[in-house]
């Protein structure tokens, strides 16, 4: 049982009687396919609507982390899983859930009992579904916070959980909000992006965005609907969820994602559709109540704060005007909307380090940090990190110290060490290339913390293959892995970008083989440096200077 | 080093119970490393396979397919970098995997 701890969603018993029924229907399920009385091809949708996959080496369990959210009794539970049933290990994946890549089918029906026993699952981490809510991982803590997302998210979650109608979409559906004009949670590349923006009178409304996506047709969403009441919010995504499961293509799996929708029909023509369904349904029925969003706002309630000015001497004097401690607080040190207290990202990206990866001693002493500095709750970003959202301003020199005892003090958020990657050809059945040594490789290459400080804010995302879960396209830098007649071989892309400037990188020069990948970005790199106006980060040099630019320096002007 | 021969294929498929990565041997049984699978060449290569399918529906292996092999001093090597790291396992973790000794 999870204990009660502010900020945290709770399930009731009807949630836990729920769970329970399911994890047995899934026992039964594993038992009949191993007594042979369902086939693999009638079995396989079945595991997928359980999160679980065949990889290279073994079957994969996708757990879901709803919204990133987790309180450390859950995180606690996933250690102790990894470690009885995996390799001692977990991987934070770009959709703020967890992975355990050494699953033995036999023992899944024990590990969902595990987890149901912490209110969590798999369910919907697979499949033509609406899958996991994602948002920002500061939610409740951002200064520039409008509303807090997690309170839509998890009405969202409640809506979408087995949704009858929206079960057997053409194809997997993904929905980002972000409650800050500040976009960390990537909305511009999901099916359904969701940003609150403030209405007349105080109210809080939101803009809908539609198609973005990335793989092998990469697109930005694009604007659908501006201020939809909140009251709306379940009705109108209703309309959209309906438009899509009758109009997207089920006759080509390339096809059939809600961007390829967008861009044959035309959002205008898209939008016209929507909104006649809209009109139809509008009503009593799909009307989001402000007395459910009030119970469930209660749920996300601020934890008990206390009264503290707002920046402690503390915060710059200790340990003692340590250099290593002011690089982490200038990088992986928010400020919070409550006076005295920041938020903070441990990143899971030491140099050399394998990005998202956390072993089940790592999980269970950040599960005793949140305890003990943030209110029992953390949070994973998409970014491949977590984040302790509440600390005290006073305590973060011995936060910092602490997380340094277990290798989790990385000064490196949002910096050039700080990568996002797939699993790849390490483990990934659909990858075409390795991710995850390039970016070992890299972060190596600039594990001077002084180095990087230096660089400034720049995202490498990699990814094995088209399917983009590395982010590859919206990478400051990009690269992509392919297979190039049985040879691992990189593309690199540069100027893309998650946040409120969405752009879809553009390609920088030809392919390259694995060992190049790394001289190659640290010419990019020296070139920035060399052209950098101040204050520029490396992808405002970009948009100034233009691909080609950097496209000749690095690969010289006859390539 | 590895002798190029073109053609050469052995059968791996999966562990319906672990997920583990197998290959088929000389017996017609499953064999948990890659040195011990038998090669085949041509159309034996296609008769192997649907030995193998037979085989998977008694033994609890699954899917079972056919990849390109060269022949190196340890026996069969993988063609493709996939399969490479697929019969030993994560160059990231060489703690892990068949290359670590450890079956699924």
């Amino acid at each position: 049982m999870t204990e009660l701890h502010a900020g945290l969603y709770h399930y009731d018993e009807i949630d836990r009687r729920f769970l329970a029924e399911r994890v047995e229907q899934f026992r039964r399920q594993v038992e009949r396919r191993i007594s042979g009385e369902l086939s693999e091809a009638e079995f396989r949708p079945l595991r997928l609507m359980n999160g679980l996959y065949l990889q290279l080496h073994a079957y994969m369990l996708r757990v879901a982390v709803p919204y990133g959210v987790l309180s450390a009794t859950q995180l606690r539970r996933l250690a102790a899983i990894g470690r009885k049933y995996d390799r001692g290990y977990g991987h934070f994946t770009t959709r703020q859930n967890l992975q355990f890549n050494w699953i033995r089918l036999v023992d899944v029906p024990a590990i969902l009992d595990e987890l149901a026993a912490v209110d969590m699952h798999a369910i919907q981490t697979s499949g033509n579904c609406i899958r996991n809510v994602t948002t920002d991982q500061f939610a409740g803590a951002a200064a520039d916070e409008l509303v807090d997302p997690r309170v839509y998210a998890e009405i969202l979650r409640q809506w979408s959980t087995l949704h009858p109608e929206f079960s057997f979409l053409p194809r997997k559906f993904k929905i980002a909000i972000t409650g800050s004009p500040h976009d960390r949670a990537a909305i511009a590349i999901h099916d359904v992006g969701i940003r609150a923006r403030a209405l007349a009178a105080g109210a809080v409304g939101f803009d809908i965005f539609v198609g973005g996506g990335l793989g092998r047709a990469p697109y930005l969403a694009k604007a659908l609907r501006e201020g939809l009441p909140e009251a709306d919010l379940l009705a109108y995504l209703e309309a959209v969820l309906r438009i899509y499961n009758q109009y997207g293509r089920r006759d080509n799996i390339y096809k059939a994602r809600i961007k390829i929708l967008v861009h044959e029909v035309g959002i205008t023509r898209l939008r016209e559709q929507i909104d006649a369904e809209f009109e139809r349904i509008r009503g009593p029925k799909y009307r989001l109540d402000p007395e459910i969003v009030a119970v469930i706002r209660g749920h996300f309630a601020p934890p008990p704060f206390e009264t503290l000015p707002p920046e402690p001497p503390a915060d710059a004097a200790a340990p003692a005007g340590d250099p290593g401690f002011a690089r982490w607080v200038r990088t992986n040190v928010t400020p919070h909307r409550q006076p005295g207290y920041a938020v903070v990202t441990i990143t899971l990206k030491p140099a050399g380090g394998i990005p998202g990866d956390a072993s089940s001693e790592q999980m269970e002493a950040v599960a005793d940090l949140a305890e003990r500095f943030s209110f029992g709750e953390l949070r994973v970003s998409h970014e491949q990190n977590l984040v302790l959202a509440h600390v005290r301003r006073d305590e973060l020199p011995l936060l910092w110290q602490e997380l340094g005892r277990h290798g989790l003090d990385s000064a490196n958020a949002g910096l050039i060490g700080d990568i996002i990657a797939c699993p790849g050809l390490d483990y990934c059945s659909l990858a075409n290339a390795r991710s995850i040594p390039l970016a070992q490789q890299i972060s190596q290459r600039f594990a001077d913390p002084e180095r990087q400080h230096a660089i400034g804010e720049l995202k490498i995302k990699m990814s094995g293959c088209i399917n983009a879960c590395g982010h590859h396209h919206v990478g400051h830098i990009g690269v992509l892995g392919v297979d190039k007649h049985g040879v691992e071989t990189y593309q690199i892309t540069v100027g893309g970008s998650a946040t409120e400037d969405a752009a879809m990188g553009v390609v920088v020069g030809p392919a390259v083989g694995y060992d190049e990948v790394t001289d190659k970005i640290e010419r990019l790199v020296a070139a920035y440096l060399d052209w950098r106006l101040e204050g520029e980060r490396f992808i405002d040099t970009v948009a100034r200077l233009g691909a080609k630019t950097f496209r000749e320096r690095v690969y010289g002007p006859a390539a | 080093m590895a002798r190029l021969a073109d053609g050469l294929k052995v059968v791996t498929a999966n562990r319906l119970d672990s997920g583990g990565a197998v290959w088929f041997g000389a017996d017609d049984g499953w064999q948990p490393t890659i040195a011990a699978a038998a090669v085949f060449e041509g159309a034996g290569a296609e008769s192997a396979l649907a030995r193998a399918r037979e085989a998977a529906l008694r033994s609890g292996v699954i899917e079972p397919y056919l990849i390109e092999v060269a022949l190196a001093e340890s026996g069969p090597r993988p063609r493709s970098p996939r399969e490479q790291i697929r019969s030993h396992g994560p160059s990231v973790r060489t703690d892990l995997g068949i290359q670590a000794g450890q079956q699924p």
